[in-house]
């Protein structure tokens, strides 16, 4: 089992986000006792009888005065059990891609929503951008039960309206759990509450502890996008030369044969090295550096693959875009990529459709995409690169699109279509009920 | 056999990564490196991530004037001993020619900005590797691996970038730069626990020693040029070490008997205290003390 579980929450605003986080950090005793003085001598000066555990967590001058999250933090604790990378994102509509941020490199999500409001939109919208950026398992945290005074039929309500809209997104049945807790008052968070006898399942702590984790992907193909290029120039290794890179997918052993792209030059690898010495074989997160038999021309921006499965070299591909900017995106834009290692100029050459995560259904050919709306595009690259579908690897499948002016980060690029099964037509036409239901909520759009 | 990276290897390579990045992406990067405990690793882990080719960046430290003999002595040897480049920002000729002031508190911290910032500027470093951590402190745990400074150093927490997957943007305009934290996602016992397996040496005012200490605002403080006790507190001879050092002024010492990396590790893992709640007087200035500071272009 992994030691370590990258997770990101989301939720609303007023969900109780942050108090949960606290909660979590407080009763798995990760709060140091100055921190808690703090929050005590904080709360006390607001007025209030018991410690508010979300000051633990908004950091900033501003959060705290609104009483909301802004900006993501990342938080760090530990059991016996596990260590955790929660990355704890802000619920709202403004900051969602901060919730993008989060699930970029979560192995899990947990989801809050208030037991008295249950699903709305802002869970869906969550929902979809989890699913979209392929976080594998996700956690519904139905908060705030004891405003419902436990009620285990509002609950069920929740968590099957829930479950429904997960499976409509593609997450199996198993993937997805619901637990109801109350972040003030500590139910189920880390102890087993006594104000829920009908709740059999495992308390948060508990599955946050035991969940699988999907692993790196050894069994892919070999991907080793090239950072650097190690010459010493040094008498005692004057001919060293050696490609430096974290491995994206797959295995590497010596003797592997190998294609570099996008010149398509092929090789062996010699040997694999570290700063602690040479390494019979390489896997995904590992950084290494590369010794090659041959001496090719390879440098920063080339993706280092199996030679026996390699990824497609295009300057013309589809993507699904999370558009993070204020000014809108419209067709004609020219951006810069940044994939792998390597960023290169890039037009936009079409706006194909707009994902709908109420209705989860697409609009065609919308004028432009604006800040937090997610859409399929056709891109065109100044130069080829090797690109891999995002939904066969995170790390070579996904992209920056960025602003050349002033260099700010436009949007997070997954290549290819992640939700294909997201186009209205299949997911209406089957009869998903809780799909349906979820277009009767939704106002008509612009 | 198994490939699967245990929490240091994988915070190891992350960190490596961030450093290849840096190399590959700008022209002129800078290490901070004061001989403290997270700079010390941040070195470490930069030759792994180079090896076997030299560290193909400079070091600077800017010096407060208020530091520890034996710091600085190990900041010399390492220097030496690695064949590096180090350039010293002194805190004292800023004051000597009027462009910083003294405070009146005598605590040099906070005086590091204006100087960092110059010496940034005049070497047109555009990129700054610093030691921070996330779990240090509540604005800290806001931060990007790659946080853009504007042409004045500063910090805006609304207007950071989003970080996505381990793709890191760190494009920037002239006069701009990028402060890089590749440790991150560690955390003060993840330090310790890879110090103690890579073997990492640290000054010896980490580990227990006697020293002629006095107590203010509840914090065992060292006498120094940075000056000594007050009236109404007395000099008194105890076992301490130093979670973190800094300034002299304001780095407090702990109590402990830990005067080894395993006894170091125990007393962290069993402490009740966070590192800089426990021994930094500048962080308990006011609620929001580090995010001020960091918004005004310190670390």
């Amino acid at each position: 089992m992994s030691d370590l579980l990258r997770l990101a929450t989301a939720g609303s605003v007023d969900d109780g986000k942050s108090t949960l986080v606290g909660r979590l950090l407080y009763d798995t005793k990760s709060v140091l006792a100055d921190t808690l003085d703090a929050v005590h001598r904080a709360s006390a000066d607001r007025g209030l009888a018991t410690p508010d555990l979300s000051l633990l967590v908004d950091g900033l001058r501003s959060e705290r005065e609104q009483g909301i999250t802004i900006d993501v933090a990342y938080r760090y604790f530990a059991t016996p059990k596990r260590s955790f990378v929660l990355a704890d994102t802000p619920g709202h509509v403004q900051y969602t891609r901060n919730t993008v941020t989060g699930a970029s490199t979560a192995q899990l999500a947990v989801l809050l929503v208030d037991a008295r409001k249950g699903v709305i939109e802002q869970t869906r919208r969550h929902a979809a951008v989890l699913a979209l950026l392929g976080v594998p398992r996700l956690v519904l945290a139905v908060n705030k039960i004891d405003l419902v005074d436990y009620d285990e039929v509002t609950f069920s309500r929740i968590a099957k309206e829930f479950t429904a809209h997960a499976t409509a997104l593609g997450y199996t049945e198993d993937a997805v759990v619901e637990i109801p807790v109350s972040a003030l008052a500590g139910d189920n968070v880390v102890e087993k509450s006594a104000n829920t006898p009908w709740y059999s399942g495992p308390t948060l702590l508990e599955h946050l502890e035991t969940v699988p984790v999907e692993p790196d992907p050894h069994d892919a193909p070999f991907r080793f996008p090239v950072q650097y290029v190690i010459r010493p120039r040094t008498a005692e290794h004057l001919d060293y030369r050696g490609y430096a890179g974290l491995v994206a997918a797959g295995t590497v052993k010596p003797g592997d044969e190998i294609v570099v792209l996008p010149s398509g030059r092929r090789t062996t690898v010699t040997k694999i090295d570290t700063a602690d010495g040479e390494l019979t074989e390489a896997a995904a997160g590992q950084s290494v550096t590369l010794l090659l038999a041959d001496d090719i021309d390879i440098s920063r921006g080339d993706l280092i693959a199996s030679a026996g499965n390699a990824p497609t070299v295009t300057d013309d591909f589809e993507a699904t875009l999370c558009w993070l900017a204020e000014k809108p995106l419209r067709p004609g834009a020219r951006v810069l990529v940044k994939h792998g290692t390597r960023t290169v100029q890039a037009m936009v050459t079409e706006l194909r459709d707009r994902f709908d995560e109420q209705a989860l259904s697409s609009v065609d050919s919308p004028g432009s995409l604006e800040l937090n709306e997610i859409g399929r595009v056709s891109l065109r690259l100044a130069e080829p690169v090797p690109l891999d579908d995002y939904s066969f690897s995170r790390r070579t499948g996904s992209f920056l699109v960025i602003d050349p002016s002033d260099g700010s980060t436009l949007a997070a690029g997954l290549v290819g279509a992640p939700l294909p099964e997201l186009d209205a037509e299949s997911c209406t036409e089957d009869g998903d009920t809780a799909a349906q239901d979820n277009r009767a909520l939704v106002s008509p759009g612009p | 056999m198994t490939l699967a990276l245990d929490t240091l290897g994988r915070l190891e390579s992350e960190a490596i990564h961030i450093f290849r990045e840096v190399a590959g992406e700008f022209d002129r990067p800078v290490i901070l490196f004061s001989g403290g405990k997270d700079s010390t690793l941040l070195l470490h882990l930069a030759i792994k991530a180079f090896y076997p080719a030299p560290v193909p960046f400079p070091l600077l430290h800017v010096d407060t004037g208020h530091n520890f003999d034996e710091v600085i002595e190990f900041r010399d040897r390492v220097v030496a001993q690695h064949g590096l480049r180090l350039e010293v920002a002194k805190v004292q000729d800023w004051i000597d020619d009027g462009r910083l002031q003294e405070r009146p508190d005598g605590t040099r911290n906070p005086l590091q900005t204006v100087p960092l910032l110059d010496t940034i500027t005049q070497h047109k470093f555009d990129a700054v590797f610093g030691g921070g951590r996330r779990d240090e402190e509540r604005a800290r745990a806001k931060e990007r691996i790659f946080s853009l400074r504007t042409a004045f150093g500063q910090w805006d927490p609304k207007r950071q970038r989003p970080e996505l997957w381990n793709l890191y943007n760190g494009r920037h305009r002239p006069g701009e730069h990028v402060r890089v934290f590749p440790l991150s996602n560690w955390t003060e016992l993840d330090v310790w626990n890879y110090i103690e397996r890579e073997g990492v040496e640290l000054p010896d005012i980490y580990y227990a020693h006697e020293r002629e200490v006095f107590l203010r605002d509840g914090m065992w403080l060292a006498e120094g040029p940075w000056g000594t006790a007050r009236d109404g507190e007395t000099l008194v001879r105890k076992t301490v070490r130093y979670r973190t050092v800094g300034d002299g002024s304001c780095t407090g010492a702990v109590e402990s008997d830990a005067a080894d990396i395993h006894a170091v590790i125990a007393e962290v893992a069993a402490s009740r205290l966070t590192e800089r709640g426990a021994t930094r007087a500048d962080d308990r200035l006011s609620e929001a003390a580090m995010e001020d500071r960091k918004r005004e272009g310190y670390f």
